[in-house]
């Protein structure tokens, strides 16, 4: 497969677009007619030909232009990216895993050359050919885990496990759907999930992590969430609030099609070998929502999902005072009729749209 | 969700290996090395990491789990020491009487449930007999990072205290050991007082020796978070028992020796596991319906749950009485 990476941005003029392969691809979440949380796991083996899930960690036209817009936000803000001190070996191991998957599932884009501990490697989109030592920090111009994660999508926490419980003790966190690292760090998993309404009382979590603190070696999981963003935007932190937050109040009948978009997360989770910390990658896809209304079988379920969310989520989601607006839109592109299980865009088999 | 939902199997990712060496330490235990039988490196491990190994016992298949003791900076191979039990329940005699160099065998991907703590700035070991295994790695990893540790490793003779002679040796000022037969105890208050800020305490032996050093670490004002131990507990026989399974829809028996998890496998019924010894919480399984006595033997589930009558482990708990009915 040969990338044609995007030139665009997620900011000022918003040039981000996705092309037709990036729309037929997109991890739509949702597999029925409504949505609720649940713990939603399944193993991270792989998926169909061309999936997002098909790779251990998946690669698109947007690669480069994501890569820009994290070095943009870490000029301005360093602390977008933090290890505690005891986090370096786990940094190492994030190195390693995304070297290694990316070598293994891109060769003609990666490549990983190893001799023992002296490593070589080479990332052809983004022109960078380095030779260092593995496990000695003094040869790479920084850290371990802001070294690979400025040349992979997606942000990654880096969880420690200790007394039957995670710890966001690392990251590099710029892609986030209104968090903090800086907020988070050194947070056990009940306390960064505190802010979640409904989940806590479902018992969500307390499944979720005995899931995760049982997460195994060669045995990697993932999971979809998702949530509402105006302008593709891929920062949007509580630290810039007042330069995304704002945005909402721009939606208008006229531009919600191209404005509004759906965000999905596609996290998976890793053990990492030397160090038994969790790696918890959660790549960002953005989808227009005049593009997701391509495919009739999304554009029928959005509809129905955002009309039918509890009050509660689409609060906690922030789009609750365009809910009225987006369903407008989307109502549209619903004509009733029933939509096929699942979350593939069955472009062959759904009837197009009954207007 | 959605992509394409694959079946879970029930333990860790499997590794087939051929056996390369074969060492016995001394009467009671003997070593086992393994390389893969693909020649690819073995996955790097975390110290205190343990593989279940798989032993194809005539029609019975023996799943036990063994600490890593190999260097994990060692992708050439993994090592482990099996201390034989002759009362036990056959996987250790298996390992002595029937294993040999070249034999090919399967081994789970390591699973942690004994980490070390990372951001200790001083490591105890506390080993007891064959409790020395995952020390040998945890001292491999530290030496290379740099990190600070002692061992105190108390044995029942100098005979049986397998791999204290090479450790004394390589480390004479970090390395403490106690010999039972010359009524040598192991200082623990001693030891325990006066450590550095920050320090870390791990024990791994008989139940008694844990039980003494929880007790004895928190009577000094240790915080339980900075003492880890560990223990496998090996499924004790009892009474056979009879058992409906719910979900697959079959009665099974549970023989004397076998445990429930292994009468489950055996019948055919896939039932989730990583370490087989009460510990990591996976085979945890819901009781429907129960007219009887539980005998748990666990770590995993809290008093509550033991009281309740609601969970049991199969791995390790077994059940009295006329009618168990379980969620699997």
């Amino acid at each position: 497969m040969t990338i044609q990476f995007n030139e665009e941005t997620f900011r000022d003029d918003y040039s981000f677009r996705n092309s037709a392969w990036a729309i037929k691809r997109f991890p739509f979440p949702f597999h029925e007619d409504s949505y609720m949380y649940s713990v939603n796991m399944e193993q991270h083996r792989g998926g169909p030909e061309g999936s997002v899930y098909e790779k251990r960690f998946d690669l698109d036209e947007h690669y480069l232009s994501e890569m820009q817009d994290r070095a943009l936000v870490l000029a301005e803000d360093p602390l977008r990216c933090q290890s505690l001190p005891h986090m370096t070996l786990a940094g190492w191991d994030t190195l390693e895993l995304i070297m290694v998957s990316k070598s293994e599932d891109y060769p003609d884009l990666f490549q990983l050359h190893r001799d023992g501990d002296r490593w070589r490697w080479v990332n052809k989109p983004m022109g960078i050919d380095h030779s260092f030592t593995f496990l000695d920090e003094t040869t790479l111009p920084c850290g371990p885990l802001e070294y690979i994660t400025r040349q992979t999508q997606g942000d990654f926490a880096v969880l420690d496990q200790r007394d039957d419980m995670l710890w966001m003790d690392a990251g590099m966190v710029t892609t986030q759907a209104d968090w903090s690292l800086d907020f988070d760090i050194g947070m056990n998993f009940f306390e960064w999930h505190a802010p979640v309404p409904l989940a806590h009382e479902m018992g969500i979590f307390k499944r979720a992590l005995k899931f995760l603190l049982n997460v195994q070696q060669g045995a990697p999981a993932r999971r979809l969430n998702w949530t509402m963003t105006v302008n593709p935007l891929l920062d949007t932190s509580p630290e810039n609030y007042h330069k995304w937050g704002i945005q909402k109040t721009t939606l208008t009948p006229e531009n919600i099609g191209a404005k509004q978009h759906l965000r999905v997360e596609l996290q998976t989770f890793f053990r990492l070998p030397r160090s038994n910390a969790l790696l918890f990658p959660i790549r960002c896809y953005l989808i227009a929502f005049q593009d997701i209304v391509t495919v009739p079988k999304w554009g029928r379920r959005l509809h129905r999902v955002v009309r039918d969310l509890p009050e509660e989520l689409a609060t906690y989601k922030g789009f609750i005072d365009n809910r009225p607006m987006m369903l407008d839109y989307l109502s549209e592109y619903d004509d009733g009729l029933p939509t096929s299980p699942g979350v593939w865009p069955d472009l062959d088999s759904e009837p197009p749209l009954q207007r | 969700m959605s992509a394409a939902p694959q079946k879970a199997r029930a333990g860790a990712e499997r590794i087939a290996v051929t056996v390369s060496a074969v060492v016995p330490l001394n009467d009671l235990v003997t070593r086992f090395e393994f390389t893969r039988t693909d020649g690819k490196p073995f996955p790097p491990f975390s110290a205190g990491a343990h593989t279940v190994i798989e032993m194809k016992d005539g029609d019975r298949t023996r799943l036990n789990p063994y600490s890593l003791m190999s260097d994990p900076a060692d992708p050439s191979r993994y090592a482990i020491s099996v201390r034989r039990d002759d009362a036990g329940r056959g996987g250790s005699l298996f390992m002595h009487r029937n294993v040999r160099v070249g034999d090919a065998m399967t081994l789970s991907y390591p699973v942690n449930l004994f980490a070390l703590d990372l951001r200790a700035r001083k490591h105890v070991f506390l080993a007891g007999g064959i409790g020395i295994t995952p020390f040998l790695a945890m001292i491999a990893q530290l030496d290379r990072m740099g990190g600070r540790w002692e061992l105190h490793y108390a044995a029942r003779s100098a005979a049986l205290a397998s791999y204290a002679d090479e450790l004394t040796a390589r480390h004479p000022a970090r390395v403490h050991v106690y010999h039972d037969d010359q009524d040598q105890a192991l200082p623990l208050a001693d030891l325990l007082d006066g450590q550095p800020l920050g320090t870390h305490v791990y024990v791994c032996g008989p139940a008694g020796m844990i039980d003494w050093v929880h007790t004895t670490a928190r009577a000094h004002g240790w915080p339980d978070e900075a003492v880890h131990s560990e223990e496998f507990l090996a499924p004790q026989p009892g009474k056979p028992f009879e058992v409906r399974l719910c979900r697959s829809d079959i009665t099974i028996q549970v023989g004397e020796h076998e445990s429930l998890l292994e009468a489950m496998e055996r019948c055919g019924v896939e039932a989730p596991f990583l370490c087989r010894g009460g510990a990591c919480g996976q085979c945890e399984t819901d009781v429907i319906e129960a007219d009887g006595t539980f005998v748990h033997r666990d770590h995993w589930l809290e008093d509550e749950d033991h009281a309740s009558g609601k969970k049991i482990m199969p791995c390790v708990s077994r059940f009295v009485g006329k009618t168990l009915v379980l969620d699997r």
